[in-house]
């Protein structure tokens, strides 16, 4: 049994009101800065010591600029302090990027959607996180920034592991960069959990997808909560690119989906009932997107 | 540190801890003990006060991130001694047992009408989602709810 501790242990409070003082601070404390957005997994975290305990806690909600969410191009961009409520309510999000919104509806509850952001959940890298099967599925970019510069990693190389990304100790995640999408592209994100609120997912499915007269032009699928990491299922898609996507087709695209699984036995669910799940709900959103028949 | 906040619109000039959580503060700081320690990790809402206009779990807020703002807790919700047509709906419809979350269903209550004046069952379910009761099986707090809706609607 986990110790949790009522109180939180001491630390410094950072509040920088640049980037570039933001970027000078944990430059020169390597390993001993934990960064507050939302803080809806933070604070929780340090509380159970699951998280070494922090320093310095750096408080990014001054920095400006970062809480927007902006369109441009038909793309779109996502600041660092984007919340999980405003991503969720926006509705060009909804209209254009059907899966994020859904997605970011069904996290936790109104008090954490509120406060926690996007960008957390996707920094914070948990392989449930609801975020990401969507934001993978409409090919996203993650910018970080530090003092050497500013680089853009496509989000299917940005997870190593559980908790684990490619941010570097002096980096700090700013943007999430989503392309234009395909035009008549549709998508869906669909979450399984016994609970309809303040739950994980147990499995997460996010699909996008074009039909151009009949044929399947362009399809991503995303799959959460059945892997070290969030991931796509780029055999299932090769499937049904170019192809009559008919509920053959789809069903076996979501049995191919299946091959690229390894998901775990945990209380949540079996190894064995999470892969009938994947099979199950990556059918449905493929049926939904591609209007089979079943 | 310092810090500049508004609570039940009083103005407040306090010294505070950094590690030092919102709740922290409104209950052993200012006295406020409405607001309660359920879980004390963001999931139960027992916490729940009204920050800048949106619901906020207490206990995962740093005291330092309320600089500046507005903060409603439940003791600033009635007035003068007459409680808020949300709390009177509770206290006829009987949507509480113990009470221990209580003041974070009526605060997520507030701000779900505020948004929506008259939601429909499901709305309501979404709005509280962030909300425990352990007590009630929701029923009557759902009931609640509804009366509440009427009330401030007039």
């Amino acid at each position: 049994m986990k110790t949790f501790y009522r109180r939180l242990p001491k630390f410094e409070y950072l509040r920088p009101g640049s980037m570039e003082e933001a970027l000078a601070l944990i430059s020169g404390k390597e390993g001993s800065v934990k960064l507050l957005a939302g803080g809806t997994d933070l604070i929780p975290q340090v509380k159970k010591r699951e998280v070494p305990v922090p320093a310095f806690v750096l408080d990014m909600k001054s920095i400006p600029g970062l809480g927007n969410i902006t369109h441009h191009h038909n793309g779109l961009s996502i600041g660092a302090l984007a919340t999980i409520q405003a991503v969720g309510a926006d509705p060009v999000i909804n209209e254009r990027f059907a899966p994020l919104s859904q997605a970011a509806l069904q996290m936790a509850s109104p008090q954490v959607r509120n406060r926690g952001t996007i960008a957390g959940n996707i920094c914070n890298a948990v392989p449930s996180a609801d975020s990401a099967p969507a934001l993978l599925a409409l090919g996203a970019e993650v910018k970080l920034e530090s003092r050497r510069g500013a680089r853009r990693v496509p989000l299917d190389q940005f997870f190593t592991g559980p908790r684990t990304t490619v941010i570097k100790e002096d980096e700090l995640l700013t943007e999430i960069i989503v392309p234009a999408q395909e035009p008549g592209s549709r998508g869906v994100y669909l979450k399984l959990s016994p609970r309809h609120s303040m739950d994980l997912a147990v499995v997460g499915v996010a699909v996008m997808g074009t039909m151009e007269n009949g044929i399947c032009k362009e399809v991503k699928i995303a799959l959460g909560a059945v892997a070290p990491t969030p991931i796509r299922a780029p055999m299932a898609e090769a499937l049904l690119r170019g192809n009559r996507p008919t509920p053959e087709l789809i069903d076996e695209a979501a049995r191919n989906a299946l091959t690229q699984c390894n998901p775990i036995d945990d209380h949540r669910a079996s190894r064995e009932y999470r892969c009938d799940m994947v099979y199950a709900m990556t059918r449905r959103a493929l049926t939904r997107i591609f209007g089979g028949t079943r | 540190m310092n810090l500049h906040c508004r609570v039940n619109e009083k103005e407040y000039d306090l010294e505070i801890k950094p590690h030092m959580t919102l709740l922290d503060l409104l209950r052993e700081e200012l006295g406020l003990t409405g607001a309660k320690e359920g879980c004390g990790e963001g999931e139960c809402g027992a916490c729940t006060v009204i920050m800048d206009g949106k619901a906020v779990n207490a206990c995962i807020v740093l005291a330092a991130e309320a600089e500046g703002k507005e903060i409603l807790t439940i003791e600033g919700l009635a007035r003068e001694g007459t409680l808020h047509p949300i709390q009177e709906a509770f206290v006829e419809i009987g949507g509480l047992q113990c009470g221990f979350c209580t003041p974070g269903m009526v605060l997520s209550t507030k701000v779900l009408l505020d948004d929506n004046p008259n939601p429909t069952e499901e709305e309501i379910k979404k709005g509280l989602e962030g909300n425990f009761c352990r007590c009630t099986g929701y029923t009557k707090i759902i009931e609640s709810v509804k009366v509440a809706a009427d009330k401030v609607r007039g």
